[in-house]
């Protein structure tokens, strides 16, 4: 048996709920820009298929908006409930950014997202228009302030500290850290990535089944346009985050590279393509390795150097054998997207991309990779900045609340049936959506009717104003 | 008064808070009544009166606990891990309230009874938790170098289960008096007759709460029951209840806004007497919002943001409301 603290319960819930939670603001992130990208192109063609598509998407945005919202009200608690001394300590400078997220993104989305989703009919088509395209805006300030804020905790900068407490001094540098940057574009690009290949799966699962042809042609084509563009870019981005990484976190490098003692001179880094990191040893055990890779990938040079696992304490190390796998599932997933998206452009160019079965089904496999990929990205930035909870500042055992082990695990358990129960339900009700396809055709005729019917009546008490 | 930073933004939190309690508690409200009506249609009319914005109302309580997380981290830390219990049972609750509006609609037929059950069990949860940690609050947390040091059910007191009972006869008239702005024929008459025992109960609960928090909390005690203060604070009481009677009298009135507005003004007196007793207090007992407050770097850089963006949030908040103003007269265009 365990023995689990409180903080390690803590830990195990924060882990969980942000898991959870993250991957409902990536699809919104996604869907959002994706929504308003459709409804412009119906605007702007007068092509039914992408007013079907929009319609439909839509539908999916608001189960997920949803399980969105409710799960990340549970974040802007748990700082509180979970991690009062966190909150204490670094509250100055997280929780003015936090706020500004509410303000300028959440109210945004959460005031337009009605008329999107509701008005339809209520208002003009330019106005919805409108309204869709500060859904997704704010979806995307939401994505900067809370990166702003992450990467404030990974790299922190113009602060002071004043009685044990940190103390903002420069907020252009406090939100403008050094890893913010690559942060965020990585961040955002693994949303959109995400979501393409949500949306590229749905149209090629159609496509083998033989329904909704036309708008899962559709689909899957534009899909696969995003992804041939954003996984290339994904990669370089991500190895820009890398170096950014190696500059200012290099212990994390290390752990990801599961790279324990010095080089000998000249040797230069090799890069571990499989091994089990051992912790107590300082060493990999089955290592399969190629030499000197690393040192080019990481310095550009053939016998460049890192700093390795053993120059800090063992205490000031994050554990290795979890950062180090999720690191290579993430880049292993993340080459699997180039290759698709070649596949599909060799595809295209031969006019086959809507019939070859194994692609289809490639398509349908890689459905969830996007946010696989993105989820073993944040447990490599998340487990690879521990021990420290502030990098540098404070470390996570200080961070939490006075809660005894019975409240913590009776939580715990709580959060993980509900999470499970709820979002569970919810995850399929999105699944069935999709599978169900668009509910019909949207036709000019149908837009007609439209056009012509005056907006709903509305009774006699038009007048009440609220 | 002599206005400062850490004042301004008591005052910005109040405001969010009470936002957030307006808002949300007749969408709250509206889970609250769905035992009392059974017609699937009805039911229907009522989620959909507050669909496009209930997301925004909710708003509110993340700007609150991220506002308070900005101008007063100890007492964000201090309350929150005070109040572990009826927090976890608020977002529970939330949780189920907030996926129930997409998912009874979106669910197969088979499962949206559940979903129904669910949507009032939510909002009985979150209304309800509210409520404790308002009862909770008011009696006081014990803190020591700026940490909670009490123990985990400190919350759990007859007087706090007695505020969370409180609050969901509030959220409930706020549900019934918003329905009758938005409904008509069956339903709103329901809802009309609702209005007088509603009003009756709150009113009871205002008066035993006020009552007894004098008792219970010493400060309250000495400001309430001071001559000087007694001709200042009694205006509170007073119109207190004298909309409690228009209220009751605005049942059945042909200004079908009336009775909200009777509503928001009797909770927004009972708002404000509460924030009164406990000023300049933010952690009850003993520590003030001057202790609690966070660096001036940090109360003046989130202040800006509340001043330019605050005011346009209201407006278009106000239009969204504006564009489904009316009566919800069917499921057309929704879902």
């Amino acid at each position: 048996m365990i023995d689990l603290n409180a903080i390690d319960l803590a830990r195990i819930q924060f882990a969980f709920t942000v898991s959870f939670h993250i991957i409902f603001p990536a699809i919104t992130i996604g869907l959002a820009s994706y929504l308003a990208v459709l409804e412009g192109l119906w605007l702007y063609t007068r092509k039914p298929v992408y007013m079907t598509l929009c319609r439909f998407w839509m539908k999916i945005f608001a189960v997920n908006f949803a399980m969105g919202v409710v799960s990340g009200i549970v974040m802007a608690y748990q700082f509180g409930t979970n991690w009062s001394q966190f909150s204490n300590f670094a509250g100055a400078i997280t929780g003015p950014l936090l706020s500004y997220e509410v303000l300028t993104a959440f109210f945004l989305e959460a005031g337009f997202l009605g008329v999107m989703l509701f008005g339809w009919k209520k208002v003009g088509e330019k106005l919805h228009f409108t309204s869709t395209i500060l859904v997704a805006i704010g979806t995307l300030i939401s994505m900067t302030w809370i990166l702003a804020s992450n990467s404030w905790m990974q790299t922190p900068q113009g602060y002071g500290i004043v009685d044990g407490r940190v103390v903002p001094l420069d907020w252009f540098e406090i939100i403008f850290n050094p890893s913010f940057p690559y942060r965020l574009v990585h961040m955002g690009l693994a949303a959109f990535l995400a979501t393409a290949l949500l949306v590229a799966a749905s149209g090629a699962w159609h496509l083998l089944k033989g329904s909704h042809i036309n708008v899962a042609k559709k689909m899957l084509s534009m899909a696969m346009w995003m992804l041939l563009i954003s996984a290339p870019l994904q990669m370089f981005v991500g190895d820009l985050h890398g170096l950014n990484t190696l500059e200012h976190q290099p212990i994390k490098v290390a752990a990801m590279e599961a790279h324990w003692h010095d080089a000998k001179p000249g040797d230069g880094v090799p890069l571990v393509l499989f091994a089990w990191p051992n912790m107590e040893k300082e060493q990999n055990d089955f290592a399969i390795e190629i030499p000197n890779l690393a040192s080019l990938i990481l310095t550009h040079s053939m016998d460049g150097t890192i700093p390795p696992l053993t120059s800090v304490a063992p205490q000031d190390r994050p554990n290795v054998p979890v950062v180090f796998f999720s690191f290579r599932i993430m880049v292993a997933l993340g080459l699997l997207m180039i290759v698709l998206a070649l596949a599909a452009l060799i595809l295209r160019k031969t006019g086959k991309l809507y019939e070859k079965k194994w692609f289809l089904n490639f398509c349908v496999a890689m459905g969830p990779s996007g946010l696989i990929a993105m989820l073993a990205g944040w447990f490599v930035t998340e487990v690879g900045r521990q021990p420290w909870v502030v990098y540098g500042l404070q470390r996570t055992v200080d961070a939490g609340s006075p809660n005894s082990v019975t409240a913590m695990s009776l939580s715990l358990l709580a959060f993980v049936l509900v999470y499970i129960c709820v979002f569970g339900v919810g995850v399929r009700y999105m699944l069935a959506l999709i599978a169900k396809g668009p509910a019909e055709n949207y036709s000019l005729e149908d837009d007609e009717h439209l056009n012509k019917r005056p907006a709903r009546p509305l009774s006699a008490a038009d007048g009440v104003e609220i | 008064m002599h206005f400062d930073l850490p004042t301004i933004w008591a005052f910005v939190i109040g405001f969010g808070l009470m936002m957030y309690v307006f808002l949300d508690g007749f969408d709250l409200g509206i889970g609250l009544l769905f035992p009392f009506i059974k017609d699937k249609h009805e039911r229907d009319i009522m989620v959909n009166s507050v669909a496009p914005v209930w997301d925004g109302n909710e708003t509110w309580l993340v700007l609150g606990g991220a506002g308070l997380l900005a101008a007063f981290p100890m007492a964000y830390s201090v309350i929150l891990s005070a109040l572990y219990g009826p927090i976890l049972l608020m977002l529970f609750g939330l949780i189920l309230r907030g996926v129930a509006f997409e998912f009874r609609f979106k669910a197969t037929e088979s499962h949206r009874p559940m979903w129904d059950k669910l949507f009032f069990i939510g909002s009985l949860m979150a209304t309800f938790a509210q409520g404790v940690a308002m009862g909770a609050v008011i009696l006081g947390f014990q803190v020591d170098n700026g940490e909670f040091s009490g123990g985990g059910l400190d919350w759990l007191s007859p007087f706090s289960l007695f505020t969370g009972f409180s609050l969901l006869f509030a959220y409930g008239l706020l549900g019934v008096t918003w329905l009758v702005i938005k409904t008509e024929h069956g339903l709103q008459k329901k809802m009309r007759a609702l209005i007088k025992p509603l009003t009756l109960l709150l009113a009871t609960c205002m008066f035993i709460i006020s009552l007894y928090t004098p008792m219970v909390n010493e400060s309250v005690r000495d400001l309430w029951f001071n001559l000087s203060n007694i001709v200042y604070l009694a205006p509170l009481p007073v119109l207190t209840a004298a909309f409690a009677f228009l209220l009751m009298g605005a049942a059945h009135s042909k200004v079908e806004s009336r009775a909200f507005i009777c509503t928001l003004c009797m909770l927004f007196l009972g708002y404000l007497g509460l924030c009164v007793s406990l000023w300049p207090n933010i952690i009850p007992p003993g520590i003030t919002i001057y202790q609690a407050a966070a660096p001036a770097s940090s109360l003046k850089f989130t202040l800006v943001g509340v001043v330019l963006i605050v005011p346009v949030i209201l407006i278009y908040t106000f239009w969204s409301y504006r564009v489904f103003r009316g009566k919800v007269v069917d499921t057309d265009g929704y879902h």
